[in-house]
């Protein structure tokens, strides 16, 4: 009897799974008829105040639930369904240099979550054919972690079908500065050996510079948490992005949430691609 | 105290134009600055209840220039804003386009005698962006004309509400006549303390970025300074916005509705709060300012930690 009640509710849940699946490609089609957006880059705050919700505790090891946990496995099916969609360039803002004033023990909890993180991430970016780039000043990181990231880039640099991004110690103003010194940089050795008279930096060589360069301008900048603002997050790249700021928490965000933000972009689409043409043209 | 001799005696509230967007066509994301609705309307009563009681609370004198609800400790020190929707403004009315810019002068000048009334520090308004050149040229010559009668007829309020004026931007694409006009009012205002209005023409963020870093190449070219020794710093010293004090705008304000940031101030906007009305410019008043910024007052600011 307990078994026949155990296969039948199973089965619902198939059944359900089944149709919410279905539910969900009838909506990912219908957001295809309008323009669908190229690259979105996720603000995903909110995992703190998530885990004092859910009484998380700091460790990550198993039956532990650690606190960015949830977070991860967030991003992972945002990044499913982005691929589901179409969505080509996927940007999460992992951790920001502003986080090492955070208390030496919340920072270190963080790095060896994420450090535990990328074997996962390295499985399941491998099943997806997704190519992994880190953006941010590298040189900020502990050796492992850095010889980890390296390691991911290198293993999924031939993927193409989609582009995942994690701003790691990244500031948008420390990437900046960082393409201004390699533009200045080069703009003196092309002075020195090819006696180039034009003086000029152009936008473009700083673009080039850029440790976003990899990607295109995402079109959707999304933050969760409820904030209404950039953080010091793809400031040069935001100039023309449609902003959309979200009150659910990020280990909460769900299709819906994606779903709303990508009919809010085609929206206003036109305006964005008029926008970037004319700077191009500037 | 009117301002000017242009200015009628600002209403309290000021109705929203009935022919804004309307709600159902916004994204509702953002109780404190979406049009009315049920959550909306309890949390700004909640507000509101909650300035009442500070009011109460609050020292005679502290009442007189500040409304209720906003505190004098949390006050910005500089707000940005992009005064969008002048146009369509005008459109919604069946008026010609410069009527829209017309009426959006006059807001600017409500909010700058609020800003002064409130002890706002600065005020940058993106006036003219760099994309906007390729808007058809009588508009463009009009905006140029407007620019430049504006700057001449409120040359004796500058003066008599000791304002500073600087402008930003690329101006060596204006009118000589312009320019020349921008920079004497620059000039001749820079000692004025009370209050500085920074107004952006013919300004792109990354325009900004790249003329610093032109400056910072040709010192170090120069021998000035060495490559090694560039840092945030130097990099901020360079930019257009080294006029001010208070060069990080504290809050942001983008009116019809609009969620971006069309490329103004980037460097600078990296901490700022965001609030995107959904009135169009010329409808922006005391009530709709004074709305951002006790949503502004509400924000934790965190500065990235």
């Amino acid at each position: 009897m307990e078994k026949e009640v155990m296969s039948s509710l199973k089965m619902a849940g198939n059944i359900l799974c089944s149709a919410s699946s279905f539910i969900r490609k009838c909506i990912f089609g219908v957001l295809r008829v309008g323009p669908i957006p190229n690259h979105i880059a996720f603000i995903m705050d909110g995992n703190r105040r998530y885990a004092k919700k859910q009484k998380l505790s700091h460790d990550g090891a198993a039956g532990g639930g650690g606190r960015y946990d949830a977070g991860f496995w967030a991003l992972m099916v945002m990044l499913l369904y982005c691929q589901e969609l179409g969505v080509k360039y996927i940007t999460a803002y992992a951790f920001s240099i502003d986080n090492f004033k955070r208390k030496p023990e919340e920072v270190e909890s963080l790095m060896a979550s994420m450090l535990e993180k990328f074997h996962l991430l390295d499985i399941l970016v491998k099943r997806l054919a997704v190519r992994v780039h880190f953006a941010g000043n590298l040189e900020l990181l502990s050796n492992e972690l850095r010889a980890s990231a390296m390691e991911l880039t290198e293993a999924t640099a031939e993927y193409s079908k989609s582009v995942l991004t994690i701003c790691i110690a990244y500031t948008s103003r420390d990437e900046i500065l960082h393409a201004v010194l390699e533009s200045c940089e080069q703009k003196r050795i092309d002075l020195e050996f090819d006696n180039d008279d034009d003086n000029e930096i152009k936008l473009m060589k700083v673009e080039k510079n850029m440790y976003m360069a990899v990607a295109p301008d995402p079109d959707i900048i999304i933050r969760t948490g409820g904030e209404n603002r950039l953080s010091n997050f793809l400031l040069w790249q935001s100039c023309w992005s449609h902003l959309h700021s979200m009150w659910v928490l990020w280990p909460e965000i769900g299709v819906w949430n994606l779903v709303f933000a990508i009919l809010n972009f085609q929206r206003n689409k036109t305006y964005y691609l008029e926008m970037k043409k004319k700077e191009k043209e500037l | 105290m009117p301002f000017s001799l242009h200015f009628s005696p600002t209403p309290l509230i000021t109705a929203p134009s009935p022919l804004s967007k309307p709600f159902f066509l916004v994204p509702y994301y953002h109780t404190l600055h979406a049009p009315k609705s049920p959550l909306c309307s309890s949390r700004e009563h909640a507000l509101t209840h909650q300035g009442k009681q500070e009011a109460f609370d609050r020292r005679p004198e502290d009442s007189q220039t500040l409304p209720l609800g906003l505190r004098k400790d949390a006050m910005p020190s500089h707000v940005a804003v992009i005064m969008d929707g002048n146009r369509r403004w005008a459109r919604l009315r069946d008026l010609p386009v410069r009527s829209g810019y017309e009426a959006g002068v006059e807001s600017l000048r409500k909010i700058v005698e609020i800003c002064c009334k409130w002890g706002i520090k600065v005020l940058s308004v993106f006036a003219f962006s760099s994309d906007n050149w390729f808007r058809p040229k009588v508009e463009v010559e009009f905006l140029m004309s407007l620019f430049e009668r504006g700057m001449q007829e409120d040359t004796g309020i500058f003066f008599r509400e000791n304002i500073r004026i600087s402008v930003i931007g690329d101006l060596t694409k204006l009118p000589k006549a312009l320019q020349e006009l921008m920079v004497n009012l620059e000039e001749a205002t820079k000692n004025n303390a009370r209050f500085q209005l920074i107004v952006a023409v013919s300004y792109s963020g990354h325009y900004d970025v790249v003329q610093a870093c032109q400056r910072l190449a040709l010192k170090a070219k120069c021998g000035l300074i060495e490559p090694s020794d560039i840092n945030v710093s130097l990099m901020e010293q360079e930019l257009e916005t080294n006029c001010t004090e208070f060069p990080h705008p504290d809050l942001l304000i983008r009116t019809s509705g609009e969620f971006r940031i069309s490329n103004f101030m980037l460097w600078q906007l990296a901490y700022t709060e965001l609030f995107f009305a959904q009135s169009l410019w010329p409808d922006f008043g005391e009530a709709e300012f004074l709305k951002a910024l006790l949503a502004f007052q509400q924000r934790q600011r965190r500065y990235g930690v």
